[in-house]
């Protein structure tokens, strides 16, 4: 059965497309990540499917409930970890846990002790009753997490969980998912913009750039797809015409450029294509300054795909 | 019923956030106390110009100083709604099963709360001063659900602004700019004869004064039930309706996600 289903939606906030026909399906169980740089419609996605907003066309469909009609339906099946963290600063870890559990409905024995074990679970017991203002923010994010579980929701959404954690906690943070998923049996939607984060945590993706999916697969597929490694040569001087003719020649594909001196040629194993490249270049008189011969990463997609490159979008977005 | 069942939850929330910090009750009701110690004591003799219904001004005071309280309080209590808007609680609940309507009423109730908890602490002083409350227990209960009513009248206008303007700047702007005119055209301070003819006019349509009359006339000896009980049940109405517009406006905020 497939635990979310997504239909065509477009939405706009003003003169800015936000979504422009996004259509996917996660089936239950499955991480699925969408992957793109900021302000590309991941988060306003999640919005719409966690009923916080509606799409002005197209539908979608949550654990078999529309999020348009039937939305008290989706927000009981649904576990939603927000972008920023929406927990009351002034309470503590237990009483914000408390307090979302009783406005799903539960109560009582059942209530304490699934409190208890979340606390145990996300590893914040030691701090349950202090405010949360002293928490640092990974344990935030912890009981962030920790709240979307309360009432034991089949699907949960998790928008970019480790946005603002320093490198250790987000690699905690990963292992945390993987494992919810696991002991849950959940189904996960994630947004992130670490390329790597999708990597390691989604069994399927789907890159998004300007409200659209540009391309949707398992990440292992999507490398596949690449047919090859990158070798990455940085020129020393402007001669990019001249060195893709070269590179053309020695069989390497340059679909892609970065930046003036940069250029991406793909070939079907870096390691001993490198050498010919490299002689080829030499005996054109193309003055070589960097080369990196690289597996394909999701970066690699993302720039196949798109075109751009994720890390200047990312900071442009 | 889950409306009253969640704002019950929310509301235990936000009182047991400002028990943690209590000392913004305390800090809250420095104000009233300097009005009706010190003003008390400086205009002590206004009430030989008559119409006062008492010789005592303090006595006269005390109990329009609960309501001044009360309202005063209230202009402020839109702040609570900003920060948890600002800090995403509101979205936070808005993807639960949560009522919507609790998430707005609960920050009402809180206020109503604060403003009852100042009023004991308030009519207590005035005891100690030697202020007694003509109607006895009846009469107290009368002044304090006259601020009680007050300040959620108020409560519902002030998180109706929060709700459309989400910036405390505003926030204080409003409660500033309403503050003193509403407390100036009110019998809160001064026996209604003393005041210029067009101020009387005005204050009749001044839901402060409302309270300000209901609470008096339990204070003072003469009191008359019908002129209590019109005037609380004119607030009860005002706070339907602002509770209601409250509620419209968040509507708004909702759509605005």
């Amino acid at each position: 059965m497939e635990a979310i289903v997504v239909h065509e939606l477009r939405k706009r906030y003003g003169s800015v497309q936000a979504l422009d026909g996004i259509s996917f399906t996660v089936a239950e169980g499955e991480v699925f990540g969408l992957l793109g740089p900021n302000g590309a419609g991941k988060s306003t996605t999640v919005r719409v499917l966690v009923t916080l907003t509606h799409a002005d066309e197209g539908s979608a469909a949550v654990a078999g409930h529309d999020v348009r009609r039937d939305q008290n339906a989706v927000r009981r099946a649904i576990g939603y970890v927000p972008q920023d963290t929406g927990v009351d600063q002034f309470g503590t870890g237990r009483e914000n846990l408390m307090l979302q559990g009783r406005v799903q409905g539960m109560g009582g024995r059942d209530l304490r002790s699934r409190v208890d074990e979340l606390l145990e679970l996300v590893g914040i017991a030691d701090a349950a009753d202090r405010v949360v203002k002293t928490y640092s923010g990974g344990m935030r994010r912890r009981l962030d997490v920790a709240l979307g579980l309360v009432h034991r929701p089949r699907v949960l959404f998790l928008d970019e969980p480790t946005t603002g954690l320093d490198p250790e906690a987000r690699v905690g943070m990963w292992a945390e998912v993987s494992r919810l998923a696991h002991a849950e049996s959940l189904t996960i939607l994630l947004t992130t913009h670490y390329l790597e984060e999708a990597d390691q945590l989604a069994d399927r993706l789907a890159i998004v750039s300007q409200g659209k999916i540009v391309v949707e697969g398992t990440p292992r597929g999507l490398k596949a797809g690449l047919r090859g490694d990158a070798v990455q040569v940085e020129l020393t001087d402007g001669k990019i015409d001249e060195a893709k003719q070269v590179l053309a020649a020695a069989g390497a594909s340059t679909d892609t450029l970065l930046g003036e001196r940069t250029l991406v040629a793909r070939v079907p194993d870096g390691g001993s294509a490198l050498p010919g490249i490299l002689a080829a270049l030499d005996a054109a008189g193309i003055g070589v300054a960097t080369v990196a011969v690289s597996r394909p990463s999701l970066d690699d997609v993302y720039l196949h795909f798109t075109g751009r490159d994720f890390t200047s979008e990312d900071r442009g977005g | 019923m889950n409306v009253l069942r969640h704002t019950w939850f929310m509301t235990v929330r936000q009182a047991r956030n400002l028990m943690r910090e209590p000392i913004w009750i305390v800090l809250l009701l420095v104000q009233p106390m300097v009005w009706l110690v010190l003003y008390g004591q400086l205009f002590h003799n206004v009430t030989r110009l008559g119409g006062f219904g008492t010789g005592s001004y303090i006595t006269f005071l005390a109990p329009a100083i609960v309501v001044m309280n009360a309202f005063f309080g209230a202009t402020w209590s839109g702040m609570s709604m900003i920060n948890d808007l600002d800090h995403k609680v509101i979205e936070r609940f808005l993807a639960t099963p949560a009522s919507r309507f609790s998430l707005v009423l609960s920050q009402i109730v809180r206020s109503a709360l604060t403003a009852a908890i100042q009023a004991v602490v308030i009519l207590l002083v005035s005891l100690a001063l030697g202020v007694r409350i003509h109607a006895g227990v009846l009469g107290w209960l009368v002044i304090i659900l006259a601020g009680v009513l007050v300040n959620s009248s108020f409560a519902g206008i002030s998180q109706a602004i929060a709700l459309l303007t989400r910036r405390e700047a505003t926030m204080i702007a409003v409660a500033n700019f309403i503050g003193l005119p509403l407390l100036f055209l009110s019998t809160t301070m001064i026996a209604r004869p003393q005041m210029p003819g067009w101020m009387q006019t005005a204050a009749l349509f001044n839901p402060v004064d409302w309270g300000v009359r209901a609470a008096r006339e339990v204070a003072l000896s003469g009191t008359s039930w019908s002129v209590v009980t019109s005037h609380l049940l004119l607030l009860f109405a005002l706070s339907a309706l602002t509770a209601a517009w409250a509620t419209r406006t968040f509507r708004a905020y909702q759509r605005s996600l």
